[in-house]
């Protein structure tokens, strides 16, 4: 009997991973050692390992191709991916910074929560990382699992149970459809490489009549779709991020969109760019259709959750219109929204986390009625993190939204750019009226029960960073995101 | 023949595939659901995969029916009587027909058919080194880190059934 020939394995291929899922089970161990009130320590610990993680992410940059790929071409940790892996570890180590407050707030600070998020930081590494449709689905699969448990943390709370079996039963759905896109797809082309696929369809221009190929490409992007929340697969969207946790809501608003997009734009890409006039035209609509939607429907939000979760579908839009552009500026644009789009994300969620209080969410947009007198330089993040979410310049969701749209017309979209342009104006009244309820409304509450953590202040002045640096200076950044653009 | 008995199967697959959904009495949802497994496994034959077979009949149809039929049991759930979502079944029917008949109109369109890619494997490689042995290989060279991965969703899967589910924590 012959001896296995063992692949060519190369950990540092996926070191971030190993290092947050090391971190995540020994922290599982601490956790039995921890009295119920210290439990805030699991999350200093977690944030360590999260700055840890960032070393190999910054010492793998620009790393000669031999040293990207691992795993016999499982994963392939190029500058795309380590861009991602950045964004992760940001949403990661902010929604870290602010969940203490809110979990004991609530009486829900069990230890098991920080490496829940970990691992599913992990998983959303893998899918950016996976050039095996394989990984792509268990990373996706891991994130998704962790997510549930997290959506339902609170566990007393019915709304919360109701956001975790609702992510539950959709999210399993729309992984069928995923998993079973990528068996048509392997049964097509014999391979779940996307380097083997992509071969396999240049060398075989005939497989375009191939219909199991065509069905296995349409619900692999329907399942894609489900993830990243467009329209008409958002249903889900507004229920889970009510009903979840706060902290987990900013969480999951942010890192399981970008993870999804980055998987879907490499298998889109690389696999079938000879179908990109098909698949543009569908992602075209599905674009138009989210943006639509999404800021329609958030109009008519009185829940402040509820209208985040809706301009969360709406920005998920925006950036498909930067996926059908499928060019370069367009691909730079969305890595430079998806990581504004986690500072400002964050950082609304964490100033709506603090105007709530136990029993109390106090997510009404009425409820701010003059907390920016009562409040001012909370209010004043509020309105850096509302001007960034409505694109309104010098704030990085401007920047981040220009190139995307500039994409759009370079590739020849120019109606594309005009719809997003004119859904991106009528964005600017939700956003506007909370900011009139906190600044021109006489305040109704005193707002005393409100109090900054120290860890708090940390991830609204990051956030604070993250969003003005970039928007006013975004040279590097946007330099940085067009180095990590795989094409 | 084999032509007539895949018929005959997927026949039977599809028919307790609609029992699972169409029973009342969860009880003989779960017994349907045991023979769709049944007739999965019956295909994993066809298909020259026998350790696929029988991994399908002893992991689904045995164990963990077994634990879905003992939950059921423990829950006493009640026969659900009357219908209710009647709006929601007749617009399914509607959009279930439609996709049905575009499914059919597709796939008779004189196109190139569902020829897919061969791989290396063929029923003489299976016969030789034996189907256990390939998918072990496999499983640790090409797909070690999809395997190494699934530790990891297991681990996700556990800690997250005791926050949920486990009365003190």
């Amino acid at each position: 009997m012959e001896t296995l020939a063992m692949p060519a394995i190369n950990f540092a291929a996926i070191m971030p991973e190993t290092i947050l899922s090391a971190v995540a089970m020994a922290l599982l161990l601490v956790n039995v050692f921890v009295r119920s009130e210290q439990k805030a320590y699991l999350g200093y610990l977690s944030l360590i390992g999260i700055l840890v993680t960032f070393f190999p992410i910054v010492a793998g940059w620009n790393a000669p191709v031999e040293l990207q790929s691992g795993f016999n071409g499982a994963v392939l940790q190029d500058n795309f991916s380590l861009f991602f892996k950045g964004i992760f570890l940001v949403s990661a180590a902010l929604s870290i910074l602010i969940s203490d407050q809110y979990m004991q707030r609530e009486g829900c600070n069990h230890g098991e929560l920080y490496p829940l998020i970990l691992l599913a930081t992990a998983g959303m590494m893998l899918m950016a990382s996976g050039t095996d449709l394989m990984v792509i689905f268990l990373g996706l699969e891991l994130l998704s699992v962790a997510l549930y448990v997290l959506a339902g943390f609170n566990r007393d709370k019915l709304k919360s149970n109701e956001a975790g079996l609702k992510y539950f039963l959709l999210g399993a759905f729309s992984t069928g459809f995923l998993l079973y896109g990528m068996a048509l797809t392997f049964g097509a082309t014999g391979t779940t490489k996307i380097a083997g696929i992509a071969a396999y369809v240049a060398a075989n221009p005939m497989i375009t009549g191939n219909q199991m190929f065509l069905v296995g490409m349409l619900l692999m992007g329907v399942g894609f779709s489900f993830k990243i929340a467009a329209a008409p697969f958002h249903m889900w969207t507004p229920d889970v991020y009510e009903g979840a946790p706060t902290p987990m809501t900013a969480f999951m608003s942010v890192g399981p969109k970008a993870a999804g997009f980055a998987a879907f734009l490499r298998v889109f890409m690389i696999a079938l760019p000879a179908y990109k006039p098909e698949w543009s035209a569908l992602l075209w609509v599905l674009a138009v259709l989210t943006m639509t939607v999404g800021n329609i429907t958030a109009l008519f939000q009185q829940d402040i959750k509820r209208m985040l979760a809706y301009s969360s579908i709406a920005h998920a839009g925006y950036v498909l219109v930067g996926f059908v552009a499928g060019n370069a500026v367009g691909t730079a644009g969305i890595m430079f929204y998806m990581l504004s789009y986690a500072f400002m994300n964050i950082g609304a969620f964490a100033i709506i986390l603090l105007v709530g209080r136990k029993g109390e969410p106090n997510n009404n947009v009425a409820d701010y009625a003059g907390f920016g007198f009562k409040h001012p330089l909370l209010g004043l993040a509020m309105s850096i993190f509302l001007f960034s979410l409505a694109g309104i310049p010098p704030a990085a969701g401007f920047i981040g939204k220009f190139y995307i749209f500039s994409g759009a017309i370079q590739a020849g979209y120019i109606w594309l750019a005009i719809i997003g342009v004119l859904n991106s104006a009528a964005s600017v009244y939700y956003y506007l009226r909370v900011m009139v309820f906190m600044y021109m409304k006489d305040p109704v509450e005193e707002f005393d029960w409100l109090k900054v953590t120290p860890a708090h202040a940390l991830c609204l002045l990051v956030a604070v960073a993250g969003v003005l640096i970039p928007g006013i200076v975004p040279g590097y950044l946007l330099e940085l995101a067009q180095k990590a653009v795989f094409f | 023949m084999e032509t007539f008995f895949f018929a005959i199967v997927a026949l039977v697959a599809i028919v307790s595939g609609m029992l699972v959904v169409k029973c009342r009495n969860p009880i003989n949802s779960a017994l349907s659901l045991i023979v769709t497994f049944f007739c999965l496994a019956t295909f994993y034959v066809m298909l020259e995969a026998p350790f696929m077979a029988a991994i399908q009949v002893i992991v689904y149809a045995g164990a963990i029916m077994v634990l879905i039929v003992f939950v059921i049991m423990l829950l006493n759930l009640r026969t659900e009587t009357g219908s209710r979502y009647t709006h929601a079944v007749t617009v399914g029917t509607i959009i279930g027909v439609l996709t049905l008949i575009e499914i059919v109109y597709f796939f008779s369109g004189g196109r190139s058919g569902l020829t897919g890619a061969t791989g290396g494997l063929n029923t003489e490689t299976i016969e030789r080194v034996g189907h256990t042995e390939l998918i072990g290989r496999s499983m640790f060279t090409d797909f070690l880190l999809p395997f190494e991965i699934t530790s990891l969703l297991l681990l996700v899967a556990i800690v997250g059934a005791v926050v949920l589910a486990k009365k003190k924590i």
